[in-house]
């Protein structure tokens, strides 16, 4: 049930990969660096400005949406005519810069972050007690991964979106704001990532390196369920919280590294992941 | 081709004459073995096209082994060097078998994940010392001959083996298995239609650049005396590859350059700055990947008028 937890942060990490790799083609390193600048934002606004959780649930993927959306304008955009592992590298040193500025500004100990008055407390669930805070997040990340799903392949912003992956000059042709909706996108994704980063600070501590040692697994989830599909990441990263869960049980010492070993059998068995069409 | 020639003569001497120069010899030894380290990387990213993101494992983990022989078990200087670079090699042949399955970005966040997978292997397993790594690794001597407790003695075996290998890459680069390499960076379907086995000619680009990799890991694990999880970080996968791009990609000068620069900036920025080198470094990669993608030889070599 702890790896469900997990699984959920992977799922929301890997749904935002996909999707902003869907569209841009590019692969966004700097993914777990925005997630931990949710997580600081919102600490900074209990601290500073006395935001309480629920707000911060809101304001804190805002503000690093609207950070995504300058950066895509700002930075990304120049890259798009050349090959994705630039735009890598690029994400990458962000990443850098982010975290190294997370680390001069809070430290590297990292602080915690209080569990919101209204969901402190347990479930019991008869065959186990569940802390209130975790069944929370649970079910939010699921409701914002399938909500996520819903809006991507149900809707007509969606189809939109989806169109602009296939053939972008033409739908700029039949007069979308294709640049707008690119930026947009990758605000959406990083305020996703940042989301997640809310939900995560109350369960775990809030440090600068939270992101970078979070993305590299995400990068695995990625790699094990095909990054074409929205809802292959979405399963893929729940299961596989729920396994290294497991092996947290049953075989701690192999916890951190279950991941990489699924991802090199899948490899294995089948290159182009297991809901990838390559 | 002639100021070429000159510009290597040059920096041969120079390279001979660092310890008469008054420069930190222990400073050029850890700048040689980047150096080194990128030449290796540069041989799979430049020349064949593959980004890998984990070459840190190769570089760590032969400084763990052949940090590991040479305290642990009494080995001679020269036969640890091995032990580390073959180790390398090996790990090369399993991650790279395992990486050349998918391209382009999968191939990089692959490398990436299993070089992460190595790092907890490092961090978990009872030989590596586990969060204070390996202290204390003795230099010994040189077939039992030379000692090599001296700086200056040490310098010129690094140098020796920087050298040896840096021709062997342009050696490879310029040999019709080069070639090969480059037909299939720049179209792998046209490579395959001329019925090149491509799979093939990139594992043994991939394991060739591990193992250079791992031997400037272990020169690195004698000439600082220790190995420490530092080595098999994300980060030192993260900065291979800037000094590759700060340099040239695709150039046999160019990781040299970059690896100059960037091991230059990281030893006096640190005293400076502080904590901001990570910042600064992020930044350093931002304006590289932006405004020149060619880096420092590239950039040179473009301004130079075509003939």
């Amino acid at each position: 049930m702890l790896g469900l937890v997990n699984g959920a942060f992977y799922a929301m990490l890997s749904l935002g990969l996909a999707v902003i790799f869907g569209l841009m083609r590019v692969v966004n390193f700097a993914h777990g660096a925005f997630y931990a600048l949710g997580a600081f934002a919102a600490l900074l606004g209990l601290q500073q400005l006395a935001i309480g959780y629920w707000a911060a649930l809101v304001l804190a993927p805002l503000a690093v949406g609207v950070l995504g959306v300058a950066v895509e304008r700002l930075l990304l955009r120049h890259l798009y005519r050349l090959d994705p592992l630039y735009g890598l590298l690029l994400t990458f040193g962000l990443a850098l810069v982010i975290e190294g500025s997370l680390h001069q500004r809070f430290g590297s100990s990292g602080e915690s972050y209080p569990v919101p008055a209204a969901l402190q407390g347990v479930l019991d669930l008869g065959f186990m007690i569940l802390p209130l805070y975790r069944a929370w997040v649970i079910v939010a990340s699921v409701v914002v991964c399938f909500s996520t799903w819903f809006v991507i392949e149900r809707t007509r912003l969606g189809a939109t979106l989806r169109a602009a992956t296939e053939n972008a000059p033409l739908l700029q042709a039949f007069g979308v704001n294709v640049p707008l909706l690119v930026a947009a996108t990758y605000g959406g994704g990083v305020a996703l990532a940042a989301l997640a980063g809310v939900l995560s600070a109350p369960v775990i501590l809030v440090t600068p390196a939270m992101g970078s040692s979070l993305v590299v697994v995400v990068f695995a989830v990625v790699v094990i369920g095909g990054m074409g599909s929205i809802l292959g990441s979405i399963v893929s990263g729940l299961a596989l919280g729920v396994i290294e869960g497991f092996t947290k049980v049953i075989y701690p010492e192999a916890s951190n590294i279950v991941v990489f070993v699924i991802m090199a059998l899948v490899l294995i068995v089948r290159p182009a992941g297991l809901f990838g069409r390559d | 081709m002639r100021a070429a020639r000159v510009f290597y003569a040059l920096a041969g001497l120079f390279a001979l004459a660092v310890p008469l120069l008054g420069i930190y010899p222990v400073f050029m030894m850890k700048l040689l073995c980047f150096a080194l380290f990128a030449c290796a990387f540069n041989l799979l990213l430049g020349f064949s096209g593959m980004l890998s993101f984990g070459h840190a494992a190769f570089f760590g983990s032969a400084g763990y082994v052949t940090g590991w022989l040479a305290t642990a078990h009494g080995w001679g200087t020269l036969p640890a060097i091995l032990a580390g670079t073959a180790a390398a090699a090996l790990l090369g042949l399993c991650i790279g078998g395992l990486a050349i399955r998918r391209r382009g970005i999968y191939f990089a966040m692959i490398t990436m994940a299993l070089a992460q997978l190595v790092y907890f292997v490092c961090l978990e397993a009872p030989f590596t010392g586990g969060e204070n790594g390996l202290q204390g690794v003795p230099r010994g001597s040189l077939l039992g001959l030379m000692p090599l407790k001296s700086d200056v003695a040490m310098y010129y075996v690094v140098l020796a083996a920087f050298v040896g290998a840096f021709l062997f890459i342009r050696r490879i680069v310029s040999s019709p298995f080069g070639q090969i390499l480059k037909a299939i960076r720049e179209n792998e379907a046209r490579a395959i239609s001329l019925g090149y086995e491509i799979n093939r000619y990139k594992l043994v680009a991939f394991v060739l650049s591990a193992t250079l990799a791992g031997l400037a890991g272990s020169l690195k694990a004698l000439v600082l005396g220790f190995a420490t999880l530092s080595d098999v970080l994300q980060s030192n996968s993260g900065e291979v590859i800037l000094m590759t791009l700060v340099g040239g990609t695709g150039t046999f000068f160019g990781p040299v350059a970059g690896a100059a620069v960037v091991v230059t900036l990281q030893e006096y920025l640190s005293d400076l700055v502080g904590g901001w080198v990570t910042v600064i470094i992020g930044a350093v990669f931002v304006a590289c990947v932006l405004l020149f993608r060619r880096g420092i030889v590239g950039e040179l070599a473009a301004l130079r008028p075509r003939r």
